[in-house]
């Protein structure tokens, strides 16, 4: 096999070494125009180094063409070298040469970094590149939660556990005094009370100084500015993936164009290494061969369309009941939990305590499973019906969070109204230790007030008890994902191996045989894992260091379990296409995850004596004071004319006009790509039918040529209108004669059309009389002038 | 890199790091792995060739239906059979790698699938190429009739000057309209 491989470089090459020869011999003085082409053609060179890689020769060949092309870039920039500036040259040169060979290094330092490649490679040649598109996506979020970790711990932990009071010096970093006796046992530290409520884990150990330490750093303006950048982060580096992803997969448009095709030549997938997933990917594929080809030969037959809708709207029914039942239920366990909360502690069991992270976790798990089956009723295309599923798991998680955030937000109302009883109370208790000190000693210096911190008045911190249930929440859903899969895969397996010996039925062929890795409930797992912690973060900053731990165990704990406990999939599953699907799920939770937590910062008022935003009206308030006292006046000044309505008003505008105009214009290219593709498979078509045609034609018009003794191929009738310009002509009319016969072969077709056309034209011309037809010398030779006219495309004269 | 005699030269590898899509690494494993088929006698040849039977041992390649075309068409022995040195071999994992671009895989793509080594994939090319997805036993392959109405379809979709072949312009054309060719054609050590 003979490949059309360009020869041009071994062209240039040729020829550029006869001319470097020729050059050779007066290095020294190179004239401007030669320097000029000479630093031309290394350029080229250097090019085809680069590209070297993209042909696809043998290797033996492109050595021998970058050795060439290497040597004539030393050889010649050398040359280049002499003569003005060449200092310069030779610099930058050298530096382009030395940021090459870096930027190669760090590409492989950078690829080298990556963790688990050899974990995640086994995982996807046994299972193929679905399973371990989950695993690198754990990766991703891997990644994701450590920025979001270091920024946390750096920017608002470590400056407080360094630089500010320590434990037990203030009343919000001390135990009180009635929860001391059990702030040590393990029942009250698992539900995050005792030492654990009142350490760097959660919001309320802040304190509220507006600087500190040595370096006067401002930890409540760095612990709001973290809370949210982190949002900002994850937005950014989740729509910069996006972005990446749909820069790779083509146009998703035409797909039934080539599915016959797809099939054939890009169905296998050439990562498996491993002998029994290629045999079920051979029964895959030829199922699907025999599936396609059956539905490309039997008719579309509706049979029963109105039993299928009449069940699909009772399946779409009973979904929506059971959506509405478990929110419903989990209303009611969060209301529950609050009328636990007043009850002694002692008296209730750990299911009482724990009732509402169970039964979230539940309904995650048995929920997907139930739609599954409702779903069966459905009769989808299996694609469509996986898309059904992941809508409905979608709404079935976004319904339990909003409705746990809603019973949550009763909660913290409520904590609210009983703070400012408290709060009045404290004020009054320090407005009298004033005025009773003032009126014994005397004085107005008083000092404050003596007591112990661990038996000051407590107001109920609310934030403090949001951060606990979102930390409760994670803790659970870790557990529950654990332990589904040591029982749901590890013991099944166990079980289907070595029960299988004494058991009636063949446990590994039918029920319950082992397990098949759920990569979508899982995906989806992951990514509300992520939603809760995106929500969680601002009120309990340890929560971000506990999910990295978490996405690190699971990475090997699920590497484990799906390489010891799963079979791969019977049916396979294209993930390529969505990976933006997914990413779109993650941003959408993002937006959904944000809404709280900005509510928070912009209206509900901050406890009075716990957490760096103490004492202020709205937590918002710090960068205000921040802009006030630290930061130059003229910068007040611009803050406070940008945030005036008449600004912000037209500023508003102007985006939703932009985002109109944008929309029209991306509609525009939309609308003119499909005329493209139209136009593309317009000429296809014609292509083929002037193929077809031609052949046609060319085999009529052989027959009709050889049949007229002339060579002529026109009708009579037309040399009757023989115009007066070609009788001037007419020595030409032997070359014109043979004009016709070699225009019928290439445009058969025009010629008909010529003809038919050349008739009224010589009506026109009546300048010259008639002349003797004699010279023209084929007598019933067309008329030579328009047809050639024609041909040569100039129009006949007109009068 | 352990008792093997010969090691991977400095400028060799950095030539090799230029005209491959391979990283460092990734060559230096190759040269690795290598190494291991080749028998004791063979590593000190200056350019040693691995039978293909040895190739074919390797666990990537050792279930994958087209393992054999894969061997011939990267091949540069005289002989046509099958064996490869370690440049045809770093070449091989070139084009099956992840920073390939489209147009090298979608090249030695059709190379692969080209059984009869004419330019074109005719029937013939198809009707093998089938039964090489299909599988080896006979419970899985397809009928006569329905082999027929396969290459059919895929004829009227791909071939767009019904010449009744698909040449490597069609071949190529198919391939970039294909979202997951690029993510499954690859092989890694």
């Amino acid at each position: 096999l003979d490949r059309t491989s360009p020869e041009r470089p071994e062209n240039t090459l040729s020829s550029d070494s006869s001319s470097s020869s020729g050059e050779s011999g007066d290095e020294d003085s190179l004239s401007e125009g030669e320097m000029a082409s000479l630093k031309e053609e290394v350029e080229e060179k250097k090019k085809l180094i680069a590209t070297l890689r993209n042909k696809p020769w043998r290797m033996k060949r492109r050595l021998k063409l970058l050795k060439e092309c290497q040597a004539f870039v030393e050889k010649f920039e050398g040359a280049l070298g002499k003569g003005k500036g060449r200092k310069l040259y030779a610099y930058k040169v050298m530096m382009a040469k030395k940021m090459i060979k870096f930027n190669r290094d760090f590409d492989n330092f950078k690829t080298a970094c990556i963790p688990w490649e050899r974990k995640i490679k086994e995982v996807e040649s046994h299972f193929g590149s679905s399973v371990a598109s989950y695993f690198i996506f754990l990766r991703w979020m891997y990644g994701l939660n450590l920025v979001l970790f270091a920024f946390m711990f750096g920017l608002v932990v470590l400056p407080e556990v360094m630089m500010g009071l320590p434990y037990g010096s203030i009343a919000r970093k001390t135990v009180p005094r009635a929860e001391q006796e059990r702030a040590m046992d393990i029942s009250v530290l698992l539900d995050f009370g005792g030492y654990c409520k009142y350490s760097i884990l959660f919001y309320g150990f802040y304190n509220d100084e507006r600087t500190i330490g040595v370096l006067q750093f401002r930890l409540p303006l760095s612990y709001l500015l973290v809370g949210v950048g982190i949002f900002g982060y994850s937005l950014m580096v989740v729509i910069r993936t996006m972005a990446r992803n749909s820069d790779e997969g083509g146009d998703g448009g035409d797909d039934g164009q080539f599915t016959f095709a797809f099939k054939m030549f890009t169905s296998w997938d050439y990562l498996i290494g491993n002998p029994e997933t290629a045999d079920n990917k051979y029964a895959s594929i030829t199922t699907s061969f025999k599936e396609s080809i059956v539905d490309e030969q039997e008719n579309q037959k509706d049979e029963n369309i109105h039993l299928r809708r009449f069940l699909r709207v009772l399946a779409n029914f009973l979904i929506l009941c059971s959506l509405g039942g478990s929110g419903f239920l989990i209303y009611f366990v969060v209301k529950r939990s609050q009328e636990f909360a007043n009850l002694d502690q002692d008296e209730l069991s750990w299911f009482e305590k724990n009732e509402v992270e169970f039964v979230m976790s539940l309904l995650g798990l048995v929920c997907p499973p139930l739609f599954e089956t409702i779903a069966e009723l459905e009769e989808y295309h299996p694609r469509i019906a996986l898309k059904w599923q992941l809508g409905r798991i979608f709404a079935l998680f976004l319904g339990n969070l909003y409705t746990f955030l809603f019973a949550l937000f009763d909660e913290v109302n409520a904590k609210l109204e009983k703070e400012k009883s408290i709060r009045n109370a404290t004020i009054w208790g320090l407005n009298e230790y004033y005025s009773n000190y003032s009126s014994y000693h005397n004085t107005t210096d008083i000092p404050p007030p003596d007591i112990h911190p661990a038996d000051v008045i407590r107001g109920p911190c609310w934030e403090t008890a949001v951060g606990i249930e979102f930390v409760k929440l994670t803790v659970s859903d870790i557990q529950v994902t654990y332990m589904t899969i040591l029982i749901g895969d590890f013991l099944r397996a166990m079980i289907v191996r070595f029960l299988n010996y004494c058991w009636c039925w063949d446990l590994e062929a039918g029920f319950p045989s082992y397990g098949e890795f759920d990569i979508s409930g899982n995906v989806l797992g992951l990514i509300f894992n992520q939603g809760m912690i995106w929500m969680g973060a601002f009120y309990a900053p340890g929560l971000v260091g506990l999910n990295v731990l978490r996405l690190l165990t699971s990475m090997y704990y699920q590497s484990w379990a799906v390489m010891s406990c799963n079979v791969p999939h019977e049916r396979v599953f294209k993930a390529s296409k969505s990976n933006n699907f997914y990413m779109g799920l993650l941003l959408l939770v993002l937006f959904l995850s944000l809404l709280p937590v900005v509510y928070t910062i912009m209206t509900l008022p901050p406890s009075f004596d716990c957490g760096p935003f103490s004492g202020r009206e709205q937590m918002y308030n710090v960068v205000m004071e921040t802009i006030e006292n630290d930061l130059p006046a003229f910068i007040g000044n611009i803050f406070t004319y940008a945030t005036n309505p008449g600004l912000i008003l037209p500023a508003v505008l102007l985006m939703v006009l932009a985002i109109y105009y944008l929309n029209a214009t991306s509609k525009n290219y939309q609308n003119a790509n499909l005329e493209l593709k139209k136009k593309m498979q317009m000429a296809r078509d014609e292509e083929k039918n002037r193929r077809n045609n031609k052949e046609n034609t060319n085999q009529v018009m052989q027959d009709l040529e050889d049949l007229l003794p002339n060579r002529s191929l026109l009708p009579p009738a037309a040399e009757e209108e023989n115009p007066p310009p070609v009788r001037e002509k007419g020595s030409k009319s032997p070359k014109v004669a043979k004009r016709p016969g070699a225009a019928a072969n290439g445009k058969g077709v025009n010629l008909q059309n010529d003809v038919s056309l050349a008739a009224p034209n010589p009506k026109a011309a009546v300048t010259h009389p008639p002349g003797p037809r004699g010279l023209s010398g084929n007598a019933r030779g067309p008329p030579p002038g328009p047809v050639r006219g024609r041909g040569r495309g100039t129009p006949p004269p007109r009068h | 890199m352990g008792t093997t005699a010969s090691q991977l030269r400095k400028d060799l590898l950095s030539e090799y790091q230029e005209l491959t899509f391979l990283t460092k690494q990734e060559i230096i494993l190759a040269h690795k792995r290598f190494s291991e088929l080749l028998s004791k006698e063979d590593r000190n040849l200056p350019t040693p060739r691995v039978p293909m039977e040895k190739v074919l041992s390797l666990p990537e390649l050792k279930s994958n239906p087209f393992r054999k075309r894969i061997c011939h068409v990267f091949s540069t022995s005289d002989m046509k059979d099958g064996s490869l040195t370690f440049e045809d071999f770093l070449d091989l994992l070139s084009a099956f790698s992840d920073s390939a671009t489209l147009e090298i895989k979608s090249h030695y793509a059709f190379r692969i699938f080209d059984f009869d080594d004419d330019g074109t994939l005719d029937g013939g090319d198809l009707e093998k190429l089938v039964n090489c997805l299909t599988g080896e036993t006979d419970d899985t392959r397809l009928t006569t009739e329905e082999m027929r109405q396969l290459i059919s379809n895929i004829l009227e979709e791909s071939d767009i000057d019904k010449d009744g072949t698909v040449n490597l312009s069609e071949f190529q054309h198919v391939i970039s309209r294909s979202p997951d060719f690029v993510s499954s054609f690859k092989i890694v050590l």
